[in-house]
């Protein structure tokens, strides 16, 4: 492997390899030998989780246990009829899907999954550490919404407008207290690097979540809001709206839709693990009694990957705890919510942090 | 090719964003259909944004990304998506103060010119002006952050205080009674 | 069997001599009624302090060729404080067949003055809006004529479908830049559970004038049960509330036994009441879990469905069908009951409760449930009667009239149960109320089960009624004789006409059957409990969201079987 390295950085020069060709590699390996294949099981996870809960079983028919279900529900998507309406604004129709899906992958770009590299020209487990990284996150975090409105209002479709519309409202309405709720960690951290987050954790021996346990409410509940997820699904409420902003898509288009909420939703909870729940740091980081729980009989920091996959797993399984849980709120329930709580309490939130700032 | 790239992809890449951003901004008030207007503005949005980054201005490109992108954008789609555009044609659109519209354009341009003409030379090309404090790099946010709430903190309350009396009376407004 | 009711006399008098005369004979007070005076006299009874007749629970037609006045309109009134019935009739002739409408009286007419338009060509002076309901828009003459032929088929293509566009009151229509948005919702939704449609007007999200189109299943029951035995009539009834089938049986079943004069025995009895009160649970399950599911909460619509599944085995085991079963006969039950019978029911009585505890426990408290429902679809008990309405939906407005309370029927009286009440008139209380009812019917069931299961046949031994057994038939000259009369004339019904009602699972579920002494019925109307509430569903949604308008359709549990025949 190393061998391999040497060979290639001979041949490219150091320039192009450690800017081009390091970052190509690890953002091939982190989409399609992570996050890819985490969508596909999350999607029969979410169903033989929530059969579970619903006094059924859940697929169990495509090799053992439905695991070979995602394989072939991808297979079934591609093939499938690609409808567009009629008097659809085609381009909208086709642009849409796109726009979902991208913004997710590339905010897996600055998570950092594992440490940084112990030693110059190690390995470090994230594509790259930028040091406006939280605002990217942010940023791009409220792009998606533009797929869906796009979707939405290029279908042609009364529900797919209305699914758009109560998206456009529920992203504005939520992405306020979202904002405020991560200005927490970031003031006790002092940088917006995300590498730099965890590494605060570290030091102050504790994770955020302790000191800031409500800005990590505020920002579960925004995030749940943002991937339009239950109890916030309401851009695609299917009792309602009959599938919101995809109603007209099928095929491949529909996948799309698919797999960005999906994405979305490791997005929202890779974000979270890593500003609240320290990270790849193991629980208790400053007890030293416990760093056995650092695993470091694994190669170069898998032990941090480890423990970030933990935590994003228990925080995927909320995500589905939830939709087997929660009725759905109504629109201006929703609105309600986000205006008269979520952005109060992220502000008084973010006053006493900034006192406590202050004064300590 | 390869070198090409490398040693020009700065200026291929700038002329690239640039142009986008001045073709949508055309676009913003040559297009007919509104949400069209709408999305070339969201457009010149996102290509300014990437010319922020270019300049090591990465807050501002995030925050113009965030602020303009994320959420003045939707609350523009939003309205339009609501608005009846079958009945919107005939609404005139246009005022009809044409002369005072004209004065205050050649202001404008005046005021960017005399801007553009007393910078110095040097100042586009210098990489680290955004980014340090005392000749010292700090990156961008933090520079920001101190010029914003040391030399220009007056001016930055004022703000505060018009978006404040603006949201009051937004709310005001919007009230159903 | 039926109480005995006394209408005060003195109130035809303050009318002309003749407009209004009692009709002797009669299984209710029943009164023929010149439509001169109709209105009038509606008023009077719906306000007088002797009458208060405030619930209109039927309006049909009838139609008898031979007569001058060749069609009556029938109106079944029910007086709430004082339990007591009666029946109008006004006979108009076929050529001004036209009748003053009684929307201004009880708001319940107005879909069912529609029904009589569309089945017998009634006209209704004074009907804002007086369209077919049941048939398709092009659809030409009135099937429930008698001269109307059963066998005639139609091809009716959309091309002269009435397309509804409500429109708020004027002067609203202010702020003209923003668009109102008109949305279907149905036929084909996720929401509308069986084929309603409901044409919306939006302001945003909110409803700011909707109409509801039904007849997307109407499959002619009534004209249908004109061409067949009165047994044969059974599995079309399984077809009406097709969640609680077996309600339906034996509401038809027992109309035709109290126009033969016959009761069933004890065993059958005492297995309609058990059935019955099984169906009343399959029922609610089905209406609080879609209601659930549509306010989003998945996993209790997986727990409510659960116990009906486990109460569908046992009917399974009684009749060897799950959803429609018809499994009573006139005269008692089809077969006797499985041996393992009471160990079943004793079984379901343990593994339901755990089902709707969890279901309570789960939403009784959850917040984003009471913010969804308390308040939404809300109607008061007065308006709720004045709208026809019966069942739990009128419980849950505070109104508790429970046929099996009111007029007791099967096993009611002996045993010891309550009616649920709540006040709220909304979609928690209806909620609420049909939890409470589930209970109360597992613990009528328990009663009954502690008693014992009576000894016995489970049909009326008469060779008249009931079909002799396949041994007796193929061995006895006799029986064969009884059973090919009976297989080809049917059951002799003798001349007269009837009204009786059980408690279906949403609300009083009526049959009026005419008889002419044949074979075959004269004419079947039902009195479906959830047609009067469909016609208000444009009343409780408007002003309010899409949202709450799919979440209270569940809890008003319309079947569209039933609502449409």
């Amino acid at each position: 492997m190393s061998g391999l390295l040497a060979a290639m950085l001979e041949a490219t020069g150091p320039t192009l390899f450690h800017y081009v060709l390091v970052p190509l590699i690890k953002i091939a390996i982190v989409l399609f030998a992570g996050v890819l294949p985490l969508i596909m099981y999350l999607v029969l996870a979410e169903r033989k989780v929530l059969g579970f809960m619903q006094a059924r079983v859940g697929p169990n028919r495509v090799g053992l246990w439905g695991l070979l279900q995602p394989i072939a529900d991808v297979m079934k998507l591609l093939v499938k009829e690609d409808v567009v309406p009629r008097r659809a604004v085609r381009w909208a129709f086709v642009l849409g899907p796109c726009l979902v899906v991208a913004p997710a992958f590339v905010i897996f770009s600055v998570i950092p999954f594992g440490p940084p590299a112990a030693t110059e020209g190690g390995i470090s487990w994230f594509v790259t550490d930028i040091n406006v990284a939280l605002l990217m996150v942010l940023a791009l975090a409220t792009l998606p919404v533009y797929g869906i409105i796009l979707g939405g209002w290029g279908s042609n479709s009364k529900f797919s407008l209305l699914g758009g519309l109560r998206s456009a409202a529920q992203m504005i309405s939520y992405e306020v207290p979202q904002g405020f709720a991560l200005v927490g960690p970031l003031l006790l951290a002092g940088t917006m690097s995300l590498v730099g987050i965890v590494e605060a954790q570290r030091d102050l021996g504790m994770w955020f979540i302790v000191p800031q346990f409500v800005a990590f409410f505020v920002f579960l509940v925004a995030g749940v809001a943002e991937s339009n997820r239950n109890p916030f699904d309401l851009p695609e409420a299917e009792s309602e709206l009959v599938a919101g902003f995809h109603t007209e898509y099928t095929g491949i288009r529909f996948a799309l839709f698919f797999l960005g909420e999906y994405a979305n939703m490791i997005v929202v909870s890779s974000v979270a693990v890593t500003l609240f729940l320290g990270g790849w740091l193991r629980p208790f980081p400053s007890v030293e009694a416990l760093s056995f729980l650092d695993l470091s009989f694994l190669p170069a920091g898998l032990g941090g990957v480890v423990w970030f996959s933990l935590k994003l797993f228990v925080f995927l399984f909320v995500y589905i705890w939830f939709r087997g849980t929660f009725p759905r709120y109504r629109f201006d329930q929703l609105m309600a919510l986000g205006w008269k709580w979520m952005i109060p309490l992220a502000l008084v939130n973010l006053f006493l942090t900034g006192l406590v700032k202050v004064w300590v | 090719m390869i070198e090409l790239l490398t040693q020009h992809g700065e200026a291929i890449l700038f002329y690239a964003f640039a142009l986008a951003a001045v073709v949508s901004a055309v676009g913003v008030i040559s297009l007919r259909n509104p949400m069209y207007c709408a999305l070339s503005l969201l457009v010149t949005f996102l290509a300014v944004a990437a010319l922020f980054l270019m300049r090591h201005a990465e807050l501002l490109g995030m925050v113009q990304l965030f602020v303009y992108g994320g959420g003045i954008m939707v609350l523009f789609l939003f309205v339009i998506m609501l608005v009846n555009l079958h009945r919107l044609r005939e609404v005139r659109l246009f005022n009809e103060q044409v002369p005072i519209a004209l004065v205050l354009g050649v202001l404008l341009v005046a005021l960017f010119g005399w801007v553009f003409l007393s910078l110095p030379a040097s100042a586009p090309g210098d990489s680290t002006a955004l980014v340090s404090l005392d000749g010292e790099v700090v990156g961008n946010a933090k520079a920001v952050a101190w010029v914003l709430y040391t030399e220009y903190l007056l001016p930055f309350e004022i703000a505060s205080i018009f978006l404040l009396v603006a949201m009051i009376g937004a709310v005001v407004l919007g009230r159903r009674d | 069997m039926a109480p005995t009711v006394t209408v005060p006399t003195p109130l035809p008098e303050k009318f002309p001599e003749g407009t209004v005369v009692e009709q002797e004979g009669m299984d209710q007070p029943t009164w023929v009624v010149q439509r001169e005076v109709l209105k009038d006299l509606a008023l009077e009874l719906r306000d007088g302090p002797e009458t208060q007749f405030d619930l209109m629970l039927d309006l049909c037609g009838t139609d008898y060729p031979e007569r001058d006045q060749r069609f009556e309109a029938v109106y079944h009134l029910y007086s709430l404080p004082r339990g007591e019935r009666l029946r109008l009739k006004v006979p108009v002739t076929e050529d001004v067949p036209t009748l003053p409408s009684l929307i201004d009286v009880w708001k319940a007419c107005d879909w069912f003055e529609r029904e009589a338009w569309d089945m017998f060509g009634l006209r209704f002076d004074g009907h804002p809006n007086l369209r077919r309901i049941l048939t398709h828009e092009a659809f030409q003459g009135h099937p429930l004529r008698k001269d109307y032929d059963p066998a005639r088929r139609w091809i009716l293509t959309e091309d002269k479908i009435y397309r509804p566009h409500p429109q708020p009151p004027e002067g609203e229509d202010d702020d003209d830049i923003f668009e109102r948005m008109t949305i279907n919702i149905g036929p084909s939704h996720p929401a509308m559970h069986g084929t309603f449609r409901v044409v919306a007007t939006l302001d945003g999200e909110t409803i700011v004038a909707s109409e509801v189109e039904i007849g997307y299943l109407h499959r002619c029951f009534e004209k249908m049960a004109e061409t067949h035995t009165w047994q044969q009539v059974i599995p079309y009834t399984d077809r009406l509330n097709y969640c609680s089938s077996f309600i339906n049986n034996v509401a038809y079943c027992k109309t035709v036994e109290t126009m033969l004069g016959i009761e069933a025995p004890p065993r059958a009895v005492w297995a309609r009441t058990i059935l019955s009160e099984f169906s009343r649970i399959m029922d609610h399950c089905v209406a609080n879990g879609s209601t659930l599911v549509d306010a989003g909460a998945l996993t209790n619509f997986w727990y409510m469905f659960q116990p009906r599944e486990e109460i569908y085995g046992l009917l399974e085991a009684c009749s060897g069908a799950r959803l429609t079963v018809s499994y009573g006969r006139i005269g008692g039950l089809s077969a006797d009951l499985p041996p393992d019978f009471e160990a079943r029911c004793r079984r379901l009585l343990e593994i339901i409760p755990p089902f709707i505890d969890d279901v309570d426990g789960l939403i009784a408290k959850n917040r984003i449930w009471l913010d969804r429902s308390v308040g939404v679809a809300a109607i008061s008990g007065e308006e709720a009667v004045n709208w026809g309405w019966t069942g739990p939906c009128l419980r849950a407005s505070g109104v508790g009239y429970d046929v099996r309370k009111a007029h007791p029927y099967d096993l009611y009286d002996t045993v010891d149960w309550e009616v649920p009440i709540f006040h709220g008139g909304d979609v928690h209380d209806r909620y609420r109320v049909r939890m409470a009812e589930i209970r109360q019917s597992l613990s009528i069931i328990r009663q009954l089960l502690d008693r014992g299961m009576p000894e016995g046949p489970v049909i009326v031994d008469d060779p008249h009624i009931a079909l002799p057994s396949k041994e007796a038939c193929y061995n006895q000259m006799e029986s064969m004789i009884y059973h090919f009369k009976l297989i080809m004339d049917g059951i002799q019904v003798p001349p007269g006409e009837r009204y009786s009602m059980v408690e279906g699972a949403n609300g009083e579920l009526g049959f009026y059957i005419v008889s002419d002494g044949g074979g075959k019925p004269y004419r079947v109307k039902v009195r479906p409990p959830c047609f009067p509430m469909m016609s208000t569903f444009s009343r409780l949604i408007e002003g309010g969201t899409v949202s709450d308008a799919v979440v209270s359709l569940g809890g008003l549990n319309v079947i569209a079987g039933e609502l449409e025949r």
